[in-house]
């Protein structure tokens, strides 16, 4: 199973095993990584899902569409590297994916 | 000091759902919203959104799912407090007093809460500083254009209510835009003409920008804003915008001596009540194992709920099992005609 790494901003690591074909939200839910807060459960609705991905990864994740673009312009302090977690797809290409989780999500 | 069989807190899909179910059974009820309008998230995050998995209904949007259950409760009067967050909800005697922000009261034997992922409260800037000037220079709606005449207003946002204020205000005031990106996701109509105003001085646009800092003693005087290269631009300015949508709070809710889990109220899954007597949860709010987020599992609660409530309601009564198809009862409490 994919290993997906979360830094949160207590500078604490979390790394999980997610599923293939879980989103990124779904696994941290799963396994309360804190700071998701995923309210709208992966509608593309609220941006409380809010991460920033790595540099290095960044670039291998497929596009955002524009839905999740203007989802972004409501999130907490959003960056270059921002993406909603709820549109990652977890899949083998994804394994060892590091995404930090911003200091709020509201 | 409003008397009701049930007060639902939240107009969304499940609250009106079980506002049908109540009045159904013959109980009255009273709905209260913080939002100004009913339909919860179906209205305020997703209108437009097709939705496919309401059975017997292959496609509707938000907006259309809403409209159809405000039609379905239409035959029977429901008082709805739109507008209003529910504050207090104590015990008094075998009852509930519950109290909103405006000052409304309800003495109630029984409390459904459908209150979604709670309630909408305006999303605010990043910057702790901003606390200081909120409501008197910085703000989240507008309720009165008349204080910006003549002013200069920094709006932030790149969607339909950053855009419509921005021209409506660039009218009588300086405006200067800000926004984090140089696509805007308003209607096109208003992004035209905002680049059209933008072009002849009218509006002052930043894009790329985000606010870093506010300043002023006891009112906003500038504010500094810091694009992707971290370029820094401090502008003066009397007022700040902030367009940043709705974000869903639990609120007041976490303080009624609920089971809360994870943001959800832990109920039963008989009667959907919580750990409190009289008081349940459904719909999105509520948690019970196997809980499934789907507007179709809050209407399965609802209607347990509301037969629950019947008990509370009409002590000396004992409830009936009846199908809208033959009750003659129901039918007139619908006002349609029996066979």
């Amino acid at each position: 199973m994919p290993k997906i790494i979360f830094n949160t901003h207590d500078n604490k690591t979390h790394t999980i095993d997610v599923q293939n074909g879980l989103t990124v939200m779904e696994g941290a839910v799963q396994n309360d990584i804190p700071g998701i807060d995923a309210d709208c459960g992966g509608g593309m609705a609220c941006a409380t899902c809010h991460v920033y991905v790595d540099e290095d990864w960044f670039q291998k994740l497929p596009q955002k569409d524009d839905g999740e673009e203007d989802m972004l312009d409501m999130a907490f302090e959003p960056k270059k590297n921002s993406r909603l977690s709820c549109q990652i797809i977890v899949s083998d290409e994804l394994d060892g994916l590091v995404v930090n989780i911003p200091s709020k999500q509201s | 000091m409003n008397k009701t069989d049930a007060l639902i807190i939240g107009a969304g899909p499940t609250g009106l759902f079980t506002a049908h179910q109540l009045k159904l059974i013959g109980l009255d009820c009273e709905i209260v919203d913080n939002l100004d309008k009913i339909g919860g998230q179906c209205i305020e995050l997703y209108p437009d959104k097709p939705i496919y998995d309401i059975p017997a209904v292959p496609e509707c949007t938000g907006e259309e799912l809403t409209n159809n259950l405000i039609n379905q409760i239409k035959p029977f009067s429901i008082k709805t407090h739109l507008g209003e967050r529910v504050d207090e909800v104590k015990k008094e005697g075998e009852k509930w007093f519950v109290k909103t922000n405006l000052g409304t009261t309800f003495l109630t034997p029984n409390v459904i809460i459908a209150g979604g992922v709670g309630s909408f409260e305006p999303r605010k800037f990043p910057s702790k500083e901003c606390e200081k000037f909120e409501n008197k220079s910085i703000f989240y709606s507008v309720k009165d254009k008349k204080i910006f005449e003549g002013k200069t207003v920094s709006i932030f946002g790149g969607g339909d209510s950053a855009l419509d204020w921005a021209v409506e205000l660039s009218k009588s005031s300086k405006v200067n835009l800000i926004h984090r990106r140089d696509d805007f996701r308003g209607a096109q109509a208003t992004v035209d003409k905002v680049h059209e105003l933008a072009k002849s001085g009218k509006i002052n646009l930043f894009t790329k920008y985000q606010l870093t800092n506010v300043s002023g003693k006891d009112n906003l005087e500038s504010i500094e804003i810091k694009n992707d290269n971290k370029e820094i631009k401090t502008i003066k300015t009397d007022f700040a915008l902030g367009f940043f949508g709705l974000i869903m709070q639990l609120g007041p809710i976490a303080d009624w001596g609920l089971n809360i889990d994870k943001k959800t109220v832990v109920v039963d899954t008989e009667k959907f009540e919580t750990n409190q007597k009289g008081i349940y949860a459904v719909g999105d709010i509520c948690s019970y194992p196997g809980k499934l987020k789907l507007i179709l599992s809050g209407f399965h609660e609802g209607a347990l709920a509301a037969r629950a409530c019947f008990k509370l309601a009409r002590p000396n009564e004992k409830y009936r099992f009846e199908f809208t198809t033959s009750s003659k009862t129901i039918k007139d409490r619908l006002g349609v005609k029996s066979d």
